[in-house]
């Protein structure tokens, strides 16, 4: 029942290169490469596309942590790694939806990944809280902490959009935000 | 504040040879400073990390919305999958449904005698021919057991084996002309009729008026010496509500008397051609002569309606004339009915022992 899928793939070597340098292109070709074999997984086992996306981007996501992380050591295939995590996840899902107790119909040879789920569970659960925790911080300070610390945004440039007068008042401001985002954060 | 734009400052490595020096030696000096050091550089670290999955997430969309899906799935997904998951899903239950529909079924009509009672149960109305075959493993026995005991008797008294069908039949004429219902003999490969001594006749079918439910045998068999006269005639007209009636048949391997009255001039849903009369018939009834307290025969008991009482029905002797008058001419001229009555005056007891010679049970295989 399992057709074999085709695809040019980038070496494995190229992936992680391009994950440490946070490459799109290298992000497209591996979601364009992979998708399809989680797609397969997903809708043979009770699923339907938006959960094999869900899976499939969750996947990626603990790829990426693995990698810049250092400890993605290749002995084996990194579509095998990909495979593993998915059908874990979706292992999961299916046991907390009770659709499916038992097993999945498996497609290709499988990892043992549960470390890896289980440090990206913890990891998750801290975005969700830092999402959270920025939605309810607000705006302006929302903007202003993330364009600061997650784009990398100067001081300047910030003072700038906003229309402070000067950098210092907009440091200040900065400054507030910050306390009240670790307030709120280490509050839930 | 102070001390956390000094923190930022060094962890993002903004600060001079001199400064980071300095503030290296400060952390070194004070623990709560280097908490707060690992403490800032931990949640920065989150929030980034927040950051790249969310710039991941939203690229990965990008991605996702510019993928054709459909396509994709044509080319992974086998095409009957809907009906195969939905099969793979259900086909447990499935099994188990169908299983427990054909129990059901099969229960069902089995403790409702379906298979039982194969013979003509057509609406409500049950033609009174008798089933033998349940009774065919006791009677095998026991022809068996007679057979081994009476090695040396005469064989030819009748087939070892017992019929498919058992009914009952009377004689129309002292020739061996019997009549009987058509549906006793319909689809009979032979025909045996069996006196009140246990002799059993082959008979042939001679003549049959479906439409009146009638049969006409005739007993072929060389051991048969005719009767004598018959004691009773047909009567021609219609019998009149209330006349008292009676019955001889063989209901089981005995015959049988009935005993009742004529109670509709019209049969099962207002058929002409049949009576109503209020007796007691069973299966094996059927083609039993009906007679009048005089000895005159009114007609022939060929069924009953299911689930009502007293509703038993018999062709009337004024229709079993009219097929025979209807009856090819080689038959027709052998027919002449007895026209004398030597029954009426006589008790019941005595009439009855003038009748049992001539009614047979009609076997059929």
């Amino acid at each position: 029942m399992s057709r074999e899928i085709k695809r040019s793939v980038p070496t494995d070597s190229e992936v992680i290169l391009g994950i440490l340098n946070g490459s799109k292109d290298i992000l497209e070709i591996v979601y364009k490469a992979y998708f399809p074999m989680i797609l397969q997984l997903v809708v043979m086992n009770n699923g339907n596309e938006d959960d094999a996306k869900d899976v499939f981007q969750e996947s990626v996501l603990v790829l990426y942590d693995k990698v810049k992380s250092g400890n993605f050591e290749l002995n084996a295939k990194l579509k095998t790694f990909i495979y593993s995590v998915c059908r874990r996840l979706w292992l999961k899902r299916l046991s907390q939806l009770s659709r499916n107790a038992g097993n999945v119909k498996d497609f290709e040879d499988i990892l043992p990944v549960e470390h890896d789920l289980e440090r990206h569970e913890e990891k998750d659960k801290q975005f969700k809280q830092m999402e959270k925790a920025l939605v309810h911080l607000g705006e302006p300070c929302k903007t202003i902490i993330e364009d600061f610390y997650i784009n990398n945004k100067s001081m300047q440039d910030i003072c700038e959009k906003f229309g402070y007068t000067n950098a210092d008042n907009a440091k200040n401001q900065k400054y507030k935000c910050l306390q009240r985002l670790k307030k709120i954060f280490f509050q839930t | 504040m102070k001390m956390i734009e000094q923190i930022e400052a060094y962890l993002r490595g903004e600060m001079n040879e001199q400064e980071r020096a300095a503030f290296e030696q400060q952390r070194d000096a004070d623990p709560l400073l280097d908490q707060q050091v690992v403490a800032h550089q931990t949640f920065i670290e989150q929030l980034k990390d927040y950051g790249t999955h969310h710039k991941l997430l939203s690229e990965m969309n990008a991605i996702h919305e510019g993928l054709d899906i459909e396509a994709i799935k044509d080319e992974v997904i086998p095409k009957s999958l809907v009906i195969r998951k939905l099969w793979d899903k259900y086909r447990m239950n499935a099994a188990v449904a169908a299983s427990v529909a054909i129990l059901a079924v099969m229960g069902t009509l089995f403790s409702t005698g379906f298979f039982s009672k194969s013979n003509a149960i057509v609406s409500g109305y049950n033609a009174l021919r008798r089933e033998m075959s349940k009774e065919v493993d006791r009677k095998i026995q026991r022809s068996k057991k007679e057979l081994m005991q009476n090695l040396n008797t005469d064989v030819s008294k009748g087939p070892a084996n017992p019929g498919a069908y058992s009914a009952t039949g009377f004689a129309l004429t002292s020739s061996g002309y019997i009549v009987t219902n058509n549906h006793v003999i319909e689809g009979a490969d032979s025909i045996y009729v069996q006196d009140n001594n246990g002799n059993s006749y082959k008979a042939v079918k001679v003549y049959t008026q479906p439409n009146y439910d009638i049969a006409v045998l005739q007993i072929t068999d060389k051991n048969f010496s005719s009767l004598k006269t018959l004691p009773y005639t047909f009567k021609k007209s219609t019998a009149d509500l209330g006349e008292n009636v009676f019955t001889l048949g063989y209901p089981r391997e005995e015959y049988v008397l009935g005993m009742g009255y004529v109670s509709s001039r019209t049969g099962y849903k207002g058929d002409t051609v049949q009576y109503q009369i209020d007796i007691r018939v069973n299966s094996g009834n059927s083609g039993s002569p009906l007679l009048d307290n005089k000895g005159n025969v009114l007609g022939i008991i060929s069924g009953k309606e299911n689930n009502v009482d007293g509703a038993s029905f018999a062709v009337k002797s004024k229709y079993l004339l009219e097929s025979l008058n209807e009856a090819p001419e080689d038959v027709k001229n052998d027919l002449v009915l007895n026209k004398k009555n030597t029954l009426s005056g006589l008790s019941r007891k005595d009439q009855i022992k003038k009748i049992q010679d001539y009614v047979f049970m009609v076997k059929v295989y």
